[in-house]
């Protein structure tokens, strides 16, 4: 912002020493994600594919999905539980429209014409699940999203002339464009992080922006914001369609990832790990999406190895989710960002008590 | 005025029977209308369909058996929701391990046939056993973070899988049948006349016993619930509890108990219910979650924290699904999903509910 707002024409020399300060500092200030991203984009020429696709690309997209809903959550106050349902039509919508292995039920559009197409249908549907919850309040936004992503997941199961029952879809690999073959691990990955980066810079700009503002405000004090003459149902609705956006292009890449989609990718579970995720990341900040995507992901690849080694059942992994989940909720409602935040706070005062 | 739980006119006493009498004295047009549908409906189950009638809605006995199936599921929805709505009501908790409160019940209830052959019996023990889980929920957890919604619920997600692996564990995720006791076994006649054979025999509809039995202990349980707390003094505590708790706990009442009271009846009933789905179908790895789904959608169509509301929806919603399994494989569960859509875009309260 600091930078933005100093690029104006006037005095020549004071303004570029201003504009190299507020640089600095706005690198400083932005250090740690920084250095993330350099190391993230270096990251394939150490890494093992199957750490890179599996573990970062998939936690990656577990990120941008529950990025969607901490935008709901954070942002607007809605806890919605119909995200991962929402990339799961835009999933099953790629394969309608695009390439599968069924070619009675797939279209075989291309891939520019199948994601676009996907991607409108999907944020037509979470602006429907906004349209339905955004009549409600507080707690009834979980019951009805739940109920939505249920009645998704059992009309997945039950329908065969599109989404093909329990079966799914099989073979959907990541198309080939502009000459590159997408489903090879390095391209796939930083395709991942392209849209990963993408969609957090857009969040942590919306944020700021009037709409995001306007949409807090909206989250503290509705009838406030009414009588100051702000349409609450809309901006929420409006919420639901951005999630929607963010949620449906994380949708695409899972199905390209996965190579497969079926109803147990948007299932019951699937929705309620995803909000997990969000919740033991935190809801304060974008970034907590991808923190609790990544503990998810580390703790589902390597735990079932833990578990058998210290003795116990490898197929407790759903206990050993839900008690990490419990003893967040229970002892940081924040999440591990909010843990994080007092720990650095408390470190903080404690550096100042020694300066004194 | 109206309580949450129910329509029911003034409290000054002046029954139902008055009020519906006033009804029909003041809509004489809708009355004759709504009794001509009703008489119709009646014919249409009980006398054999003429022919134009079979090539629309198919075999009668197909149709007959939709309701039936639909009531009858009802009648173990309603078990379900009632808890759910109970709790919700009075603690503004929604308990998302409910579902697994009804596969626990159902689980408990199985071993105790097993080991004491008494199907009667088994409905006491998975009461009990999941009234102390309730208790337990709501003693060490719940009276822990009142007033913060979502952190309870949360809570309730993340024991929900928790209790759902650890029944996996137990007792392994294929599918368990509770048998129905030989008093109950087999079909019975009922009046309702399927077809007329060419010989002029009149053919009846056979119904299974058990199905019937259990949707009047429901019916049992539902009015004796509405006169509890209707007529007894805890009631009145319960229906003051959902207008306004801080009031309560003010006028000098034992809030608290009373939320543990309620939870562990909540908890129980889905308890007992499990024992009902687990002899109806049977009980297994999903359970938990489809009679969460149902009970979130019978309140949501009902009303929350209404019990008339939770007959009404556990009614609608059982026959939706029943019809939808019947007619339209494919798209059954669209079909109780664009009843909830409808109740929401016309009344987001619910139909009974109250905001």
């Amino acid at each position: 912002m600091a930078l933005l707002q100093t690029t104006g024409v006037a005095p020549l020399t004071a303004q570029d020493l201003q504009r190299t300060g507020a640089l600095s500092r706005w690198i400083s200030r932005h250090a740690a994600i920084l250095i993330l991203g350099v190391l993230l984009v270096f990251l394939p020429t150490v890494a093992s594919d199957f750490i890179l696709v599996q573990v970062f690309g998939w936690g990656m997209i577990l990120g941008i999905i529950a990025l969607s809903l901490m935008f709901l959550g954070g942002y607007g106050g809605m806890v919605s539980l119909a995200q991962m349902t929402v990339a799961g039509v835009s999933g099953y919508m790629i394969t309608v429209f695009g390439a599968s292995s069924l070619p009675a039920i797939s279209l075989f559009w291309p891939w520019w014409a199948a994601a676009p197409m996907a991607i409108v249908i999907a944020v037509a549907f979470g602006a429907l699940t906004g349209a339905l919850s955004a009549r409600t309040e507080g707690i009834y936004t979980i019951m009805i999203t739940l109920a939505i992503a249920a009645a998704f997941f059992y009309l997945t199961l039950q329908n065969w002339p599109i989404f093909n029952g329990f079966a799914g879809f099989t073979t959907i690999p990541a198309p080939i464009a502009f000459g590159i073959n997408w489903k090879h691990p390095v391209p796939l990955y930083y395709l991942i992080l392209f849209f990963a980066a993408l969609s957090y810079a857009v969040v942590v700009y919306i944020s700021r922006a009037p709409f995001g503002l306007a949409l807090q405000g909206v989250r503290d004090n509705p009838r406030r914001m009414e009588a100051i003459g702000y349409n609450v149902t809309a901006h929420r609705i409006a919420a639901y369609a951005f999630a929607a956006l963010i949620a449906s292009i994380g949708g695409i890449l899972m199905v390209w990832l996965n190579n497969q989609i079926s109803p147990g990718s948007t299932g019951i579970e699937a929705s309620i790990d995803l909000l997990i995720i969000a919740v033991v990341g935190g809801l304060g900040h974008p970034i907590g999406a991808f923190v609790g995507a990544f503990i998810y992901v580390v703790m589902r690849t390597f735990a079932l190895d833990a578990l058998v080694e210290v003795g116990l059942d490898g197929r407790r992994f759903q206990t050993l989710i839900g008690l990490t989940f419990l003893v967040i909720v229970l002892f940081s409602p924040d999440g591990v960002i909010g843990l994080w935040r007092r720990w650095s706070a408390r470190a903080l005062s404690q550096d100042r008590g020694t300066r004194r | 005025m109206a309580t949450a739980f129910g329509n029911e006119g003034p409290a000054d006493g002046t029954g139902s029977g008055d009020a519906f009498g006033r009804w029909i004295g003041r809509h004489p047009i809708w009355a004759l209308i709504i009794a001509v549908v009703m008489i119709f409906a009646l014919w249409l189950v009980l006398a054999p369909w003429p022919a134009g009638f079979e090539d629309v809605f198919g075999k009668k006995r197909l149709f007959i058996n939709a309701i039936l199936n639909g009531i009858t599921l009802g009648g173990l929805y309603f078990l379900v929701a009632t808890g759910f709505t109970l709790i919700f009501g009075l603690m503004r908790n929604v308990n998302l391990a409910h579902g697994s409160l009804y596969l626990f019940g159902g689980y408990m209830g199985y071993e105790a046939t097993q080991w004491t052959d008494s199907w009667l019996f088994s409905y006491v023990v998975a009461f009990v056993c999941c009234a102390i889980v309730g208790v337990a929920m709501q003693f060490f957890i719940f009276r822990r973070m009142e007033g913060q919604d979502l952190r309870q619920t949360l809570v309730t997600l993340g024991l929900s899988i928790i209790f759902s692996d650890l029944m996996v564990w137990i007792w392994g995720g294929n599918a368990i049948q509770i048998d129905t006791p030989d008093y109950l076994l087999g079909p019975v006649a009922t009046p309702i006349v399927v077809a007329v054979k060419s010989n002029g025999e009149t053919v009846f509809l056979q119904y299974p016993l058990v199905r019937l039995a259990i949707f009047a202990a429901a019916v049992a349980i539902g009015i004796g619930m509405w006169l509890a707390l209707n007529r007894t003094r805890v009631g009145v505590m319960v229906r003051a509890g959902v207008d306004d708790r801080d009031m309560l706990s003010v006028l000098g009442y034992r809030v608290q108990l009373l939320f543990v009271l309620v939870f562990a009846f909540g908890a129980g009933l889905a308890g007992m219910a499990g024992i009902v789905g687990g002899t109806f179908q049977s009980l297994s790895l999903g359970d938990d979650s489809h009679f969460l789904l149902a009970s979130l959608q019978v309140v949501i169509v009902g009303g929350m924290g209404s019990i008339p509301g939770a007959a009404l929806g556990a009614i609608i919603i059982g026959c939706a699904e029943q019809f939808g399994q019947t007619y339209f494989q494919n798209y059954a569960t669209v079909l109780t999903f664009v009843i909830m859509v409808i109740v929401l875009a016309i009344r987001p309260q619910g139909l009974l509910g109250r905001r």
